[in-house]
């Protein structure tokens, strides 16, 4: 019997796969195993079994420190053989990401990376993914024997698990340290935002003038009770954390109401928002593409517009 | 140093209309993609940085016409020379059969020490090619490079992940792939667009590369490529800021978005 690899670097990310992979496998009649690296993740061998793992493959092999992408790729095509797995599920994270392919060359294995669904269709598995830069969804079907797919994270619900043996197997495996070493490493500036479980968020893009100006934003969005959310344009400025863009390259909101304030409206950003139940745009240009996928649009000044707003709500 | 950094001509995709969920092909002009634009400029910053270095842009492309101007726009921003494979072969490849094609060209071009990629191609935006050409050369990757400093027989890279930024070092050959915030491409003069067209450039078909189509062909097969549902309201609120934000205020209210 084939199997469904599972594999992030991230558990809550894992176990959402292992879940879904679980529901697979049964659909497909396939086994779960689950590939875990890194000193003492045998002691999650039992959520990786009550989300429905039949084996967590594990392995403290040194090289594997720092989780270099070549080592693990390399880590994880042993551990394929080893389990007999002609499926893989990554998250596509960004070290998800640059893994998947690589995994996938090394395997000879179709790859579907960024996948938003997966859906069994006629006995095959069928991946969506945005294409066009996001003005379409593609469904896309891997013709080759074995599969790579990278599911964005969030993507399913975990939702009464199954479970499985959850055995844990120490992988035999056989590395390389890579070439690749990691010099230092530090976290990203910023409070920790969840743009994913906003119920309002608040999208300010290059229409601020200056960096000082977002703080009109932040006070729209304070009274507003929304999340500060931004275009990729405005926190390439370093004007606000990555982890606050709206995107393809960003989140992938489904908030009641989103706000966009001198936000154009490209499609790379307003694909993280179309899931939104309400939208309203500020924006100079009238013929800003925003305005296509607005509810509500104001064309007009974000200086004006904006203090307006904040008065306008205060009175409520 | 000799850095090859491969660039992706796709549609303008601002230009493409959605008509019945289809998306509307005919008529959109070609356009270089914008990532790959981020890693030409870093690999020109390295070249100066360096000294004794050169850029060599590599691309892969069904035709000749469509990846023209693109080439033109990389040596006009200060590439040295240009490779490109053309092969009406690669219409319906897949990314696993562009790497293959690219890998190839690299061991015909022979010396690399660097190999840029942008992290995404803007339409499909799949990451795909650069981490499958690293394994196919049998060398490191470093993704989403945000500063490249070379130094030694290697890279230093500071790259930002999802809730970290690391810094790595590999020797060379190394394949990077680099996020938009890393520069912002030149644009280039009057006078380098002219000069661009003098620049050396080769054209290679797959049978220069020793592959036959059979290497490139797919094995993803797209089902449908269809636009997700929209339907809004469009009401635009007139009058000037002050009865624009009443109006959008009284809007929330109806709609039950304000006012609990
Ligand atoms: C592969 C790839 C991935 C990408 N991923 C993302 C992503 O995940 N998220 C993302 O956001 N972008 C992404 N982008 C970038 C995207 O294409 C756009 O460049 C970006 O979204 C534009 O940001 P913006 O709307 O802030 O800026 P602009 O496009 O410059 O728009 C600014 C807007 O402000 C308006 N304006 C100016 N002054 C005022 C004023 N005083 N009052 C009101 N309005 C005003 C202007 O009319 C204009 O419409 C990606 C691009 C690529 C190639």
């Amino acid at each position: 019997m084939a199997d469904i690899l599972v594999y992030s670097e991230k558990q809550a990310a894992a176990l959402e796969l292992v879940f879904k992979g679980k529901e697979l496998g049964t659909a497909l009649g396939m086994g779960l195993s689950a590939a875990a690296f890194g000193p003492a993740v045998a002691d999650s061998a039992g959520a990786f079994g009550a989300h429905g793992a039949d084996r967590l493959f594990v392995s403290e092999d040194p090289a594997l420190e720092g989780l270099s992408v070549d080592v693990v790729a390399e880590a994880l095509a042993q551990v394929a053989r080893e389990a007999g797995a002609t499926m893989v599920l990554i998250a596509s994270t960004r070290r998800g990401k640059e893994l998947a392919p690589r995994l996938a060359q090394k395997l000879g294995a179709g790859c579907v990376t960024d996948v938003s669904s997966l859906v069994l269709t006629d006995g095959s598995l069928v991946a969506s993914r945005y294409a066009f830069g996001g003005n379409t969804v593609a469904r896309e079907n891997l013709t080759t024997e074995l599969k790579v797919f990278a599911v964005m994270p969030k993507t399913f619900e975990i939702d009464g698990p199954v479970a499985g043996a959850g055995a844990v197997v120490q992988a035999a495996l056989t590395l390389q340290p890579s070439a690749a070493k990691m010099v230092s490493r530090r976290p990203k500036e910023g409070d920790a935002v969840n743009l994913d479980a906003a119920e309002r968020i608040l999208g300010v893009g290059r229409g601020f003038a200056k960096r000082d100006d977002v703080g009109l934003g932040e006070e729209l969005a304070a009274v507003l009770g929304a999340e500060l959310a931004c275009t990729k344009g405005l926190s390439d400025f370093g004007w606000l954390p990555e982890d606050r863009v709206i995107g393809l390259s960003g989140a992938k909101t489904k908030p009641d109401f989103y706000l966009a304030v001198g936000v154009s409206g490209q499609i790379q950003h307003t694909v993280g928002i179309s899931s939104a139940k309400l939208i309203a745009a500020i924006n100079t240009d009238k013929d800003a593409p925003i305005f296509q996928l607005a509810d509500y649009g104001i064309v007009g000044d974000l200086y004006e517009v904006l203090p307006a707003l904040v008065e306008k709500l205060k009175a409520l | 140093m000799d850095i090859v950094v491969s660039v992706k001509t796709n549609l303008d995709l601002q230009m493409i209309r959605i008509k019945n969920r289809e998306p509307v092909l005919e008529a959109i002009p070609y356009k270089t993609g914008d990532l790959d634009k981020n890693a030409v400029e870093a690999a020109l910053q390295l070249r100066d940085a360096v000294g004794d270095s050169k850029v060599i842009a590599l691309t892969v492309a069904e035709s000749n016409r469509k990846v023209r101007e693109t080439i033109k726009e990389v040596l006009a921003m200060g590439a040295d020379e240009a490779v490109l494979i053309v092969d009406p072969a690669l219409e319906s490849t897949d990314q696993a059969g562009v790497a293959r094609t690219l890998a190839a060209a690299l061991q015909k071009i022979g010396s690399y020490d660097l190999v840029l990629f942008g992290e995404g191609s803007s339409d499909d935006y799949s990451g795909q090619v650069g981490p499958r050409v690293a394994e196919l050369l049998g060398v490191p990757q470093i993704g989403y490079a945000r500063k490249i400093t070379a130094g030694g027989a290697g890279v230093l890279v500071e790259r930002s992940m999802d809730e970290f930024i690391e810094t790595l070092e590999a020797p060379l050959p190394a394949v990077l792939t680099v996020v938009s915030e890393i520069n912002e491409p030149r644009i280039p003069s009057l006078m380098n667009i002219m000069k661009a067209g003098k620049k050396p450039t080769e054209e290679w078909s797959l049978a220069d590369l020793g592959l036959d189509p059979a290497a490139v062909a797919s094995s993803c097969e797209t089902l449908s490529n269809l636009a997700e549902e929209q339907d809004r309201k469009h009401v635009m609120l007139e009058g000037g800021a002050v009865d624009q934000a009443a109006g959008l205020v009284n809007a929330l209210l109806k709609e039950g978005i304000l006012g609990r």
